[in-house]
């Protein structure tokens, strides 16, 4: 006798229930329990169970229990899966490539070209003898300990994604400024990305492809850090002074003058902080990514964690946690330029 | 040259402008006569202009003027199509801008208008001399041509040493100069002016209205100007246009207005000013070729009156004989030079305060 029988009686469902119920389905928790304490517990208001699917399913046994939702959920997952990975395997098959030619690249270049290249490219964009300094300790400190091509490769996966999320993102940033539909549509699912928990989006991923594909952390990071790029290109151009766009066309310029000549020029500091969000947020994701194979500074917190070799484990953090120094002030100096020059 | 002789630069016609969801189901009833408040109300439409008719004649300068929210800035912007009328016509040169199509409408911003804002609208990030050059950059053209027309406008606005400069790093007198200088550059025959001198100081202001009537004695453009202080008015218009809710209360020469305003509405805004300053002798003397029997002197029809009472040292007994060209074309007794210093009667039969 189940609390919810006088349901299905009502409906006059008896029938249905008994033909589908073949006692071959899993038993509920709450009916395990009961059976090990081996008492009838006397039904009680105080008791009374919520109509949930289990609790349905112990009145009627045709009716389907939570697990069969899953495991629908899954069975469905399997059966599109093949489909949507003839589409999606050929379009994200460059990525793979670029990721294993950066890893390559970066590993069997010489260290004495490396390193100053780095340094170079710190110095054009920030102009700070401080931050040149800064960043040729840590590196030299992180090559010091021999842990230099965990670092490179963390810093090559990132430079890719991050380039790839630039280039995505500004283009969907443009149109979301330009389209008010767009934009109601684009932003539940830029919400749903970033409230997500990183390990979450890694499951179905997991499904679609293999885990030795590097193209399977690439996605992952792209999906969670291209959000701040987009968010702020639509602010950024949205907030463009608007008697500074009628100006533009008061003079009779284009859309694309418009946008090439006024609107991302003067959105450009929103678009340096989304990028700069955007390198942090693959950081982030990076070190989460070592458990789907992403190489890097990550594999060796996991060792730590895996094989309690503590060491390991906070030395690679701090290697972390200096790289994201380095990639934050480097973007921030780039940000404060183009500041400066524009407002002075 | 009189009023009348002039060709007309821009003719707008029973212009109408509706803001609101659905402005052309409320059209009829505001051409029946539904007010700006009811129209509100009622309807939750916001009447911007109300049957607009003005004639813009080439080379003068036209000031639209009336109080915030009149619909100065949104008839300005009806002129190059910033804004989309509700119904009626623009034509500039007999053609309706109205009809025009998206490229034609660009030819016409680049080649036949050019505007200059309140808030100067500077492009922040392109140098003084890349901004006073953007209506030519517009059309295509490469720095190096536009380059010596750009340094040319901002010589003669007075800009001469700061083109590699940035806007902000200039005052706000200055960046006013350049944004002329970014309309003159354009040489488009008309130009725009949207409160262009309210955000600045007042003696600045003066600086730049004075450099606005130097440049428009050498350039003869046709200026549409919109301001709503009274003094700057006066000292611009070679014909004003009153503005209230959305319809042109009076339009005409300013003198003209002055003496005989047809609205307790412009009653009351003239009331303030300082009329021996702007009322001229013309608009005050009795018209004849006949000399006066005594006369104390020769003054010109442009004289200001205030001109004329310090000549007259103060006394109220005196006649002048007005001349023009050489030519005598009216007298001007004292007395009724003082009877004009009077506000119009209506003002003091308490019009004033039934109009607050
Ligand atoms: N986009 C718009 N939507 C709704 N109403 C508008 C819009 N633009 C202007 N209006 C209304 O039209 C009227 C005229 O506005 P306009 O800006 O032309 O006034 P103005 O004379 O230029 O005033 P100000 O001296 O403050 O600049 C006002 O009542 C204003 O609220
Ligand atoms: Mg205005």
């Amino acid at each position: 006798m189940a609390t919810y029988d006088f349901v299905f009686e009502g409906l006059g469902l008896e029938d249905w229930c008994e033909a589908g119920g073949d006692g071959a389905a899993p038993m509920s928790m709450d009916a395990l329990m009961a059976q090990s304490s081996g008492e009838e517990a006397a039904p009680s208001l105080w008791d009374l169970p919520f109509p949930s699917m289990d609790a349905l399913n112990e009145a009627c046994a045709a009716f389907p229990q939570s697990r069969n939702v899953t495991l629908g959920l899954e069975n469905g997952f399997l059966a599109v899966k093949d489909s949507i990975s003839v589409v999606l395997d050929p379009i994200t098959q460059p990525l793979s490539w670029m990721l294993d030619g950066a890893l390559y690249a970066i590993l069997n270049t010489p260290w004495w070209i490396v390193i100053p290249l780095i340094l170079a490219v710190v110095w054009m964009v920030s102009k700070s003898w401080q931050l040149l300094g800064f960043v040729a300790l840590s590196i030299g400190g992180l090559a010091f300990i021999d842990y230099y091509s965990y670092a490179m490769q963390t810093l090559a996966i990132i430079m890719v994604c991050a380039f790839l999320c630039v280039l995505l993102g500004v283009p969907i940033g443009i149109a979301m400024s330009r389209s008010d539909r767009l934009r109601a549509g684009t932003i539940p699912i830029l919400d749903m990305l970033q409230t997500l928990p990183p390990f979450v989006y890694l499951i179905p991923l997991i499904f679609l492809f293999s885990v030795t594909e590097p193209k399977l952390y690439g996605i992952a990071i792209i999906l969670y850090a291209i959000v701040p790029v987009i968010r702020l290109t639509d602010l950024g151009i949205r907030m463009v002074d608007e008697s500074v766009i009628e100006a533009a066309e008061a003079f009779g310029m284009t859309d694309r003058q418009k946008l090439y000549g006024v609107q991302i020029p003067l959105a450009l500091p929103n678009i340096m902080a989304g990028v700069n969000q955007t390198i942090m947020m693959s950081l982030a994701m990076v070190v989460i990514a070592s458990l789907v194979s992403a190489p890097g500074l990550g594999v060796l917190v996991l060792r730590g964690i895996n094989n309690l070799e503590l060491g390991v484990g906070l030395v690679s953090g701090l290697g972390i946690v200096l790289l994201a120094v380095i990639l934050d002030r480097t973007t921030k100096a780039a940000l404060d330029r183009i500041n400066a020059a524009q407002k002075g | 040259m009189t009023r009348s002789e002039k060709t007309t630069k821009i003719a707008i016609r029973n212009l109408y402008k509706i803001f609101g969801a659905n402005p052309a189901s409320v059209l009829d009833k505001v051409k029946a006569g539904m007010s700006k408040e009811e129209l509100m109300e009622s309807h939750r439409h916001v009447l911007g202009l109300n049957n607009i008719n003005v004639d813009i004649k080439e080379g003068d300068i036209t000031v639209m003027m009336g109080l915030s929210g009149s619909g100065k800035s949104t008839l300005i912007r009806h002129l190059n199509r910033l804004i989309e009328p509700t119904a009626g016509e623009v034509l500039l040169n007999g053609e309706n801008v109205v009809d025009l199509g998206p490229k034609e409408l660009r030819r016409l911003r680049r080649e036949e208008m050019s505007m200059v804002f309140q808030h100067f609208a500077l492009l922040p990030h392109r140098t003084v001399l890349e901004n006073a050059g953007m209506a030519l950059d517009v059309r295509g053209l490469p720095r190096s041509e536009y380059e010596s027309e750009a340094q040319k406008w901002l010589d003669r606005v007075g800009l001469t040493d700061v083109g590699a400069q940035y806007p902000h790093q200039l005052s706000g007198g200055m960046q006013q100069r350049v944004g002329i200088a970014r309309a003159l550059t354009s040489n488009s025959p008309v130009m725009l002016m949207d409160e262009a001198f309210s955000a600045l100081d007042p003696l600045i202001r003066t600086d730049m209205q004075d450099l606005l009537l130097e440049l428009q004695d050498e350039l003869k453009k046709t200026v549409v100007f919109i301001s709503h202080d009274l003094d700057e008015a006066l000292k611009l218009a070679d014909h004003l246009v009153i503005l209230k809710d959305g319809f042109v209360v009076q339009q005409g020469e300013p003198q003209e207005i002055l003496m005989q305003p047809n609205d307790p509405y412009i009653v009351d805004f003239i009331s303030d000013i300082n009329r021996a300053r702007v009322l001229r002798v013309r608009s005050v003397m009795e018209k004849t070729g006949e000399a006066p029997a005594e006369v104390a002197g020769d003054v010109d029809r442009d004289d200001t009156l205030e001109e004329v009472i310090a000549r007259s040292e103060g006394r109220t007994d005196l006649t002048f004989r007005v001349m023009h060209k050489g030519r005598q074309v009216g007298v001007l007794k004292m007395t009724d030079l003082v009877k004009a210093l009077v506000p119009t009667a209506a003002a003091e039969d308490g019009l004033r305060s039934s109009a607050a």
